[in-house]
C-alpha cells in the first residue's frame, strides 16, 4: 500500500488549509486554519515516509486470518481507549474547576471551554470510536462479508473522524462555538463531519446489502437505526448561514423557540439514538458473544427496537419544561418520555436474560460482569429519565446538579461499561491472543469504575435536590430565602466529592489502557483466574 | 393555508395513522406464531462462527 491518493488528498487539503490561513476573515479562522494545516501536513509526512519501492507484486502481500477488514477495528479499540482517558482525565479537571475556581486557565483552559472539551471527548471522540469500529466489527461478522467499499473507505472513515475530533477539540479551546450544546463545531467542521458520515453510512450499509447471511441481526438494525438518525439529526440542526466563507461564524437558520426546539429535538435524540441505539447494538452482539447464549428473546429485540426508535424521536421537547415552547408539545415530551420506560425495560429484561442458565459467569468472568453492570445501569438510567421528563419532578430537578447525576449513571455506567466490555472482547480476538494481559485487572477496573459511579451518582442526586430546594424556598413574607451564591457555596463538599468519584472512574481507565496495551504486545500476566478451583480443595463429599 | 398548519394537520391525521398501523404491523408480525422458529435462527447469527 502507497497511499497514493491519501497523500495527494492531504496535500491539497494542508495547501487549501494554508489558503484559509492567509485570507481569513478573522483571527479565530486563521488560528483554527493553521491548525488544520499542521495536522493535515504532519499526517502527509508520515504517509510519504511509508512509501515503499517494492515491485507491485510485493508490496501488496498482507496476512488477514479472518478475511475481514479488522486493521481499521484495531485502530478503533486503541482510539477508543485513548480518547476514553483523554475524555475521563478532562472530565475530572473540570469537575475540580468547580469546586476549587482558582483552576480555571484562562482563556484557553476556562471551564467554559473546557466543558465542550470534555463532553465532546467522552461523547464523540470516545463513545464515538467504541460505536464505529464495533459496528464494523459486527456488521462484517454478522453479513459474513468484508466491509463494504474497500479498505479505503473504512480508513477513510475512521481517520476522518479522527479529524472532526481535532478540530472540534481546538476549536473550543480557541473559543469557537456555536454554542448549541452537544453540537458545538461551527459550520465547516459540521460539513466535515457530514462527509466523513455519509462515508460512514455506505460503508455500513453497503456490507448490510452484500451480506451472505439471509437475515439482518437485530444489532445492524441498532447500528443502521444510529447512523441514519444521527445523519438527520446533525444536518437539521445544524443549517446556519455562516457570516463569511473564511469566518468561523455562522447563525442558526432558525430563531426563538423553535431553534431551542430543534438544538432539543437534536440533544435528545443524539441521547436515543448516538448513546442508547448505538450502544443496544452492542449489547445484542457482544453479550450472547461473552456469554456463549443467544439472546434471551429475538421476538423481544425486534419490538424493542421498533418501539425505541418510534417514542425516542418524540421525547425531545422534555428539555423544555416551563419555557415559551407550546404547553402541547410540552406534554407530548413528557408523555412519550414515560412511554420510553417499556421499550427500555424490555430491552434490559432481554439483556440481562441472556446469562439466564449461565449466571454463575457474573462470578467467573469480569467481562460478562462489566456488560451486566452496564445493562442495569440502562435500566436504572432509563428509569430515572423518563421520572424526570414528568414535570412536576422537572420543576425541581431542571438546571440543578441532579441532572448532571442522571446523564452520568447513564454514560459512565451504561455507555461506558458496555464499551470496555466489547474492547475487553474485541481485543484479544483481533490480535489473535489467547486471552487478556490480566482479568485481574479487569475485575480492578470494575470496581473502581463501579464505585466512581455510585460515588458521583449518589453525591449528584443530594446535590441536586438541595439545590432545587434551596432555589425554591420561601419564607412566610413570600421572599426567597436563600440567594443564589449562598446555593452555589452549598455545592462545595458534593463538588470535591464528585471529583474523587470521577477520579477512580479515571483510575480504572487507566488500568484498562495499561492491560490492553500489554494485551496488544503479547504479555499474559500470571495469575489465577477467576472462578478457578485452587489445587488442593475437594468437593464437599 | 400555511406550511406549518398543513403540516401539522398532516402529522395529526394521516401521518399518525400510517406510523401507528405500521408499528401494529410490526409487533403482529413478530409475534405471529409461525415468527418463532425463524427468530431462534437469527439468534444464533453471531455464535455461528468465531
Amino acid at each position: 500500500m502507497n497511499n497514493t491518493v491519501p497523500i495527494v488528498a492531504l496535500t491539497a487539503g494542508a495547501f487549501l488549509a494554508l489558503l484559509g490561513a492567509g485570507f481569513a476573515h478573522d483571527d479565530l479562522f486563521a488560528a483554527h486554519m493553521w491548525v488544520l494545516f499542521f495536522t493535515l501536513a504532519a499526517s502527509m509526512i508520515v504517509l510519504l515516509r511509508r512509501v515503499r519501492f517494492a515491485p507491485a507484486g510485493e508490496a501488496a502481500v498482507r496476512v488477514d486470518r479472518s478475511g475481514y477488514f479488522d486493521e481499521v477495528i484495531k485502530y478503533g479499540t486503541i482510539a477508543t481507549t485513548f480518547w476514553g482517558v483523554v475524555g475521563f482525565l478532562v472530565g475530572v479537571v473540570i469537575a475540580l474547576q468547580l469546586a476549587f475556581p482558582d483552576l480555571n486557565f484562562g482563556p484557553w483552559f476556562n471551564f467554559g471551554r473546557v466543558r465542550p472539551l470534555h463532553t465532546s471527548a467522552v461523547i464523540f471522540a470516545f463513545g464515538g470510536n467504541a460505536l464505529i469500529c464495533t459496528s464494523f466489527y459486527v456488521v462484517q461478522r454478522t453479513c459474513r462479508v468484508r466491509l463494504f467499499g474497500g479498505d479505503g473507505l473504512g480508513w477513510f472513515v475512521f481517520w476522518g473522524y479522527q479529524l472532526f475530533i481535532v478540530m472540534a477539540a481546538t476549536g473550543y479551546l480557541l473559543g469557537i462555538t456555536q454554542g448549541r450544546e452537544y453540537a458545538e463545531p461551527e459550520w465547516y467542521v459540521d460539513l466535515w463531519l457530514t462527509v466523513v458520515w455519509v462515508a460512514y453510512l455506505v460503508a455500513f450499509l453497503g456490507t448490510i446489502l452484500m451480506r451472505k447471511e439471509p437475515h439482518i441481526y437485530v444489532a445492524n438494525w441498532f447500528y443502521l437505526a444510529f447512523i441514519v438518525t444521527i445523519a438527520m439529526l446533525h444536518v437539521v440542526n445544524n443549517l446556519a448561514i455562516p457570516v463569511s466563507f473564511l469566518g468561523v461564524k455562522s447563525y442558526s437558520a432558525f430563531s426563538g423557540v423553535q431553534d431551542a426546539l430543534t438544538q432539543w429535538w437534536y440533544g435528545h435524540n443524539a441521547v436515543g439514538f448516538f448513546l442508547t441505539a448505538g450502544f443496544l447494538g452492542m449489547m445484542y452482539y457482544f453479550v450472547p458473544k461473552q456469554a456463549g447464549r443467544p439472546v434471551y428473546s429475538y421476538r423481544l429485540s425486534i419490538i424493542h427496537f421498533w418501539a425505541l426508535i418510534f417514542m425516542y424521536i418524540w421525547a425531545g421537547p422534555h428539555h423544555l419544561h416551563y419555557t415559551a415552547l407550546p404547553d402541547w408539545a410540552q406534554t407530548l415530551g413528557m408523555v412519550f418520555s414515560i412511554m420510553l420506560w417499556m421499550p427500555s425495560w424490555g430491552g434490559m429484561i432481554n439483556g440481562l436474560m441472556t446469562l439466564s442458565g449461565a449466571w454463575d459467569k457474573i462470578r467467573t468472568d469480569p467481562i460478562i460482569r462489566m456488560m451486566v453492570i452496564a445493562i442495569a445501569f440502562y435500566g436504572m438510567s432509563t428509569f430515572e429519565g423518563p421520572m424526570m421528563s414528568v414535570k412536576a419532578v422537572n420543576s425541581l430537578s431542571h438546571y440543578t446538579e441532579w441532572t448532571i447525576g442522571h446523564v452520568h449513571s447513564g454514560a459512565l455506567g451504561w455507555v461506558g461499561m458496555i464499551s470496555f466490555g466489547a474492547v475487553y472482547f474485541l481485543v484479544p480476538k483481533l490480535w489473535h491472543r489467547n486471552r487478556l494481559y490480566s482479568l485481574a485487572m479487569v475485575n480492578w477496573h470494575f470496581w473502581l469504575a463501579t464505585l466512581g459511579i455510585v460515588v458521583y451518582a449518589a453525591v449528584m442526586w443530594v446535590a441536586g435536590v438541595q439545590q432545587g430546594l434551596m432555589w425554591r424556598e420561601y419564607d412566610s413574607q413570600g421572599f426567597l430565602v436563600y440567594s443564589f451564591a449562598e446555593a452555589v457555596a452549598a455545592m462545595f463538599p458534593y463538588y470535591v466529592l464528585r471529583a474523587v468519584g470521577g477520579l477512580m472512574y479515571l483510575a480504572g481507565s487507566l488500568i484498562m489502557a495499561f492491560n490492553i496495551t500489554m494485551t496488544i504486545l503479547g504479555y499474559e500476566r500470571q495469575e489465577t483466574l477467576p472462578g478457578a478451583v485452587p489445587a488442593g480443595l475437594q468437593p464437599a463429599e | 393555508m400555511e406550511v406549518y398548519t398543513a403540516m401539522r394537520h398532516f402529522a395529526d391525521s394521516w401521518g399518525l395513522l400510517v406510523m401507528a398501523l405500521f408499528f401494529v404491523g410490526v409487533v403482529v408480525s413478530t409475534l405471529r406464531p409461525g415468527a418463532k422458529s425463524s427468530a431462534n435462527d437469527a439468534a444464533q447469527i453471531p455464535l455461528k462462527e468465531d
